[in-house]
């Protein structure tokens, strides 16, 4: 069978156990760009014993919680009250969850806390690691599935008729899991490095329905194989074996599975065992090949789990500041700001309704119309590309880095983030992507390395990138260039002082045609003539610093910051 | 309706459980603020907490829930001057929440309906008396942030805007929790948290089983778990009541206010809201605890959760400002 058939009847197995057990499950977190395919497993949705409710990112408040009915309040004259989704048991899809922001996932999380009557449909397109449904809610929903890859001509029917989900429901509290069940998802969670303590309760859960589907009375093996498959397999963050190990460089002896075997034996009574290998093979079979080089690769990500913080994964803009909203004429291009508007009104309708002969009905008048304000400050990116090449690395390297931890400690309130883009040998590498979390940072900037030649114009390259990405999340970026500006590797990686130079050029024309603003300073002993000419060829401050300390390199900063 | 996992039946984290009762104790010491990865148990345990205080007194319909009449705000129509007995509020002020919702505005309905000027009172009344939880406090819109800075300073809310011009009161003890790998928290608000707990993943393999069990036997045989739990909620909130007893009687001996001093003083705290916080979190626990008189070692079991977060913020200190303060503390209070 292939990769592509297995995942579907995953995606198929998951789909008949959440249609068992919406709410008990959380919910499912569907990766998967818009298709026949995707439809079909949203076709499948319909057999959940809840109402579908569709929710988009961008839903207010009041569409969710309730609030006032504007048009009825009018024609009634009493205040009429919408429910909200929330109010009413539902299934709520979320389309494009990956572009969902942590205030909207806070509140449909306190939503799925409840535990009595939601669930959870995440519709996932994003691209890359990037762009994933937010943290916290993909943690609260129990079943992940990727089905990027399935093809359509793989996908069969298989929904199981409703008398059997039926059944399943009414069965699913008499199936209880034993003490051995829990003791070993919980050890396998620790062992394939998952740490959220949500993650074995909604296995455990998972395989509770599946015993109740597939029949059995107890939870058995393949119960097991399903919920390590449909909820373990896809959070895992390192394997439980030597191999594919990638975090300590020394092959360790497998000590894990060990102990974990020895303690089966003691514990397991005799009428279940299930070896251990039997669940990680679960877990290998469901991971595509590439995923366990991706994992490896992954190995520091997770441990700071980088994409998590929504400080830096945030896809827009803050919302704007609201201001008092004024007095206007509705024009089409801005909002009416109703409530103020019925407010200004409000004092008037005695008089008014005295008036007219219109009745009790409401009386608004074109003065009454208020309009919506809001006062948006865009969030500023600091881009700190250095030049961490040579003899003089490490000492530039220690002070970008100080004051990079000395901006971000005073951050807050200038809403300011950073990253860090460092260049040497014959490439850059991005050490810090945007972020606002000191924490993240001290852990990120703890070990740098340095030495090697000066690739000015790839370090250039990094920022531009950086910062183009940067504005389209809505940022602005600022780049500081720290570097003595002795450009001797070009942009291809070959060492070429000449070609170099242009190289850097190059960029630097590339950075000002972006518009992206820049400042330079200079960090040799003696200001570089080069350096000089980069700062004008970017039209950009330039300062001339040499050496600097981690304090005045934050202030030099900040002082042409605040120009 | 499920009642929450119940508070006792959380396994471990404890200094988040006890800066948790130590607050039902003496609300004067200023909240919780709970900050930990995901999955640790943070909102369950300020869900549990609702049931676990023990209940207050109120007049009947007062949106402030006044203790006396006389303490009713005179813009709030109470019918009835009875007095009932309700459970404490513990009240969820949600992240996008508006300006209206959290401080209260005009009232809509009667302005609409009867041409009156009248106040519809917020989140902020509601939690008088009580607790205001913000889940994610770190990612709360800065301009709330300010309006809670300025209530819990002073105790009071007070409303000048859409030509109301009112003021109730607004003591409330503030719980917030959040991850900080997704963001920082100002230091001004850091400060108005009495205490900071930081809270881990349990690394412990027994500990994690046992939550799950715990959390298994929760969904999947309620009525038996809940008794069982109910009982133990109820025996600390037994203690809470009786440590509220003994708090009004507590010795506090000069020794002990001067250890608090030096304390502050050789971590450099701003200001002087950190011995207070530490005395007063001090003499909770020794309530808490049965104990008559504040000694030392209260001082010192309380004083990283009181001061962790008022410290100087050294960007460049590798370890976590608890190590620190447990360090000082070894070294002043040897």
């Amino acid at each position: 069978m292939s990769d592509s058939q297995d995942t579907w009847l995953r995606a198929a197995t998951a789909l008949n156990l959440l249609a068992v057990d919406p709410v008990g499950l959380g919910g499912l977190w569907l990766r998967a760009r818009s298709g026949p395919v995707r439809d079909r497993l949203i076709d499948g949705l319909q057999a959940l014993a809840l109402p579908l409710r569709k929710i988009h990112p961008t839903i207010t408040d009041e569409q969710l919680f309730g609030g006032v009915d504007v048009s009825a309040t009018l024609a009634a004259g009493t205040v009429v009250e919408t429910k909200g989704i929330i109010g009413q048991p539902s299934a709520l899809i979320l389309t494009m969850a990956e572009r969902a922001e942590a205030n909207l996932a806070g509140k449909l999380a306190l939503a799925l806390d409840d535990h009595t009557c939601h669930s959870l449909i995440l519709l996932d397109e994003g691209d890359g690691d990037e762009e994933q449904a937010p943290p916290a809610l993909r943690d609260r929903v129990a079943l992940h599935i990727d089905a990027t890859h399935i093809a359509w001509q793989d996908t069969t029917d298989v929904a199981l008729p409703k008398a059997d989900i039926d059944a399943a429901r009414a069965r699913l509290d008499t199936i209880q899991a034993s003490d051995t069940v829990l003791k070993y998802l919980t050890q396998f969670a620790q062992e394939l490095g998952i740490d959220s303590l949500r993650t074995p309760i909604l296995a455990v859960r998972t395989a509770r329905v599946h015993c109740a589907l597939f029949g059995g009375d107890e939870i058995d093996a393949d119960d097991l194989r399903a919920a390590v498959q449909l909820v373990y397999a896809p959070r895992a963050t390192r394997m439980p074996e030597p191999e594919p190990q990638p975090e300590d460089n020394t092959p360790p002896p497998p000590p894990d599975t060990n102990e974990g075997d020895q303690g089966d034996e003691s514990e397991t009574p005799n009428d279940f065992q299930i070896p251990e290998e039997v669940l990680l093979e679960a877990v290998k079979a469901t991971l595509p090949a590439d995923l366990l080089a991706h994992l490896a690769k992954q190995e520091t990500k997770s441990k700071t789990p980088a994409g998590a913080g929504s400080g830096d994964n945030k896809k827009c803009n803050r919302r704007g500041r609201p201001l008092p909203s004024r007095p206007g004429q509705i024009d089409g291009t801005s909002k009416v700001d109703l409530v103020a508007t019925l407010r200004a009104a409000a004092p008037w309708q005695p008089i008014r309704r005295k008036c007219s002969p219109r009745g009790t009905n409401l009386h608004i008048r074109a003065e009454d119309i208020r309009l919506k304000r809001f006062e948006e400050k865009s969030d500023r990116l600091l881009i700190f590309a250095v030049d961490a090449s040579g003899s003089a690395a490490f000492s530039r390297l220690n002070e970008a880095k100080g004051a990079i931890e000395l901006l971000l400690a005073e951050a807050y309130a200038r809403r300011d983030h950073v990253a860090l883009v460092a260049f040497r040998g014959d490439s850059a590498e991005i050490l810090l992507p945007p972020t606002r979390s000191l924490v993240q940072t001290k852990r990120r900037l703890a070990a740098l390395p340095g030495g090697g030649g000066t690739p000015l114009a790839a370090g250039l390259k990094s920022a531009l990138d950086l910062a183009l990405q940067a504005r389209k999340r809505g940022m602005t970026p600022t780049v500081a260039i720290l570097t003595d500006g002795r450009a001797n590797i070009a942009l291809d990686g070959t060492a070429n002082r000449a070609t170099a130079g242009e190289d850097a050029d190059r960029m630097a024309k590339s950075l000002r045609g972006h518009a992206v603003e820049c400042l330079v300073i200079d960090m040799s002993n003696r200001p570089q003539q080069a350096l000089k000419h980069l700062s004008e060829t970017l039209l950009a401050p330039y300062v001339p610093l040499p050496r600097a300390d981690a304090k005045r390199l934050s202030s030099a900063v900040s002082a042409v910051l605040s120009d | 309706m499920k009642q929450p996992f119940p508070f006792s039946a959380i396994v471990g984290q404890d200094d988040m459980k006890l800066a948790m009762i130590l607050t039902a104790v003496d609300p004067s010491i200023g909240g919780v603020l709970v900050f930990g990865d995901r999955g640790t148990g943070k909102s369950t345990a300020v869900r549990a907490l609702a049931a676990l205080l023990p209940p207050i007194k109120a007049v009947e319909g007062c949106p402030t829930n006044s203790e006396k009449v006389a303490d009713c705000p005179e813009w709030a129509e109470i019918g009835s001057r009875k007095i009932v007995t309700k459970a404490t509020p513990v009240i969820d002020l949600p992240l996008g929440a508006t300006e209206d919702r959290v401080v209260g505005a005009l009232d809509i309905e009667k302005a609409l309906t009867r041409g009156e000027k009248a106040f519809a009172p917020g989140l902020l009344a509601r939690a008088n008396r009580g607790y205001l939880y913000i889940d994610e406090v770190n990612l709360l819109e800065d301009h709330i942030v300010d309006l809670l800075l300025d209530v819990a300073q002073s105790g009071e809310n007070v409303i000048e805007r859409e030509g109301l011009s009112i003021r109730h009161a607004a003591r409330f003890v503030l719980v917030g929790s959040g991850n900080p790998e997704e963001g920082e928290l100002r230091p001004q608000l850091l400060d108005r948290f009495g205490l900071s707990v930081d809270v881990t993943t349990p690394t412990d393999i027994d500990d994690r089983i046992e939550v799950i069990r715990r959390r298994d036997a929760y969904d999947s045989d309620y009525t038996t778990f809940m008794l069982r739990w109910q009982a133990e909620d109820a025996i600390i909130r037994d203690d809470i009541l009786k440590a509220r007893k003994l708090l009004k009687k507590m010795k506090t001996p000069d020794a002990t206010l001067r250890d608090c001093a030096e304390l502050c003083i050789a971590l450099g705290s701003d200001g002087l809201r950190g011995e207070l916080t530490l005395l007063k979190t001090a003499r909770a626990l020794a309530a808490y605890q049965g104990d008559k008189t504040v000694t030392r070692a209260h001082v010192k079991a309380i004083a990283p959760a009181s001061l962790r977060h008022r410290l100087r913020r050294d960007p460049l200190d590798e370890a976590g400002a608890g190590t620190r303060v447990t360090r000082i503390v070894e070294e002043v209070l040897a």
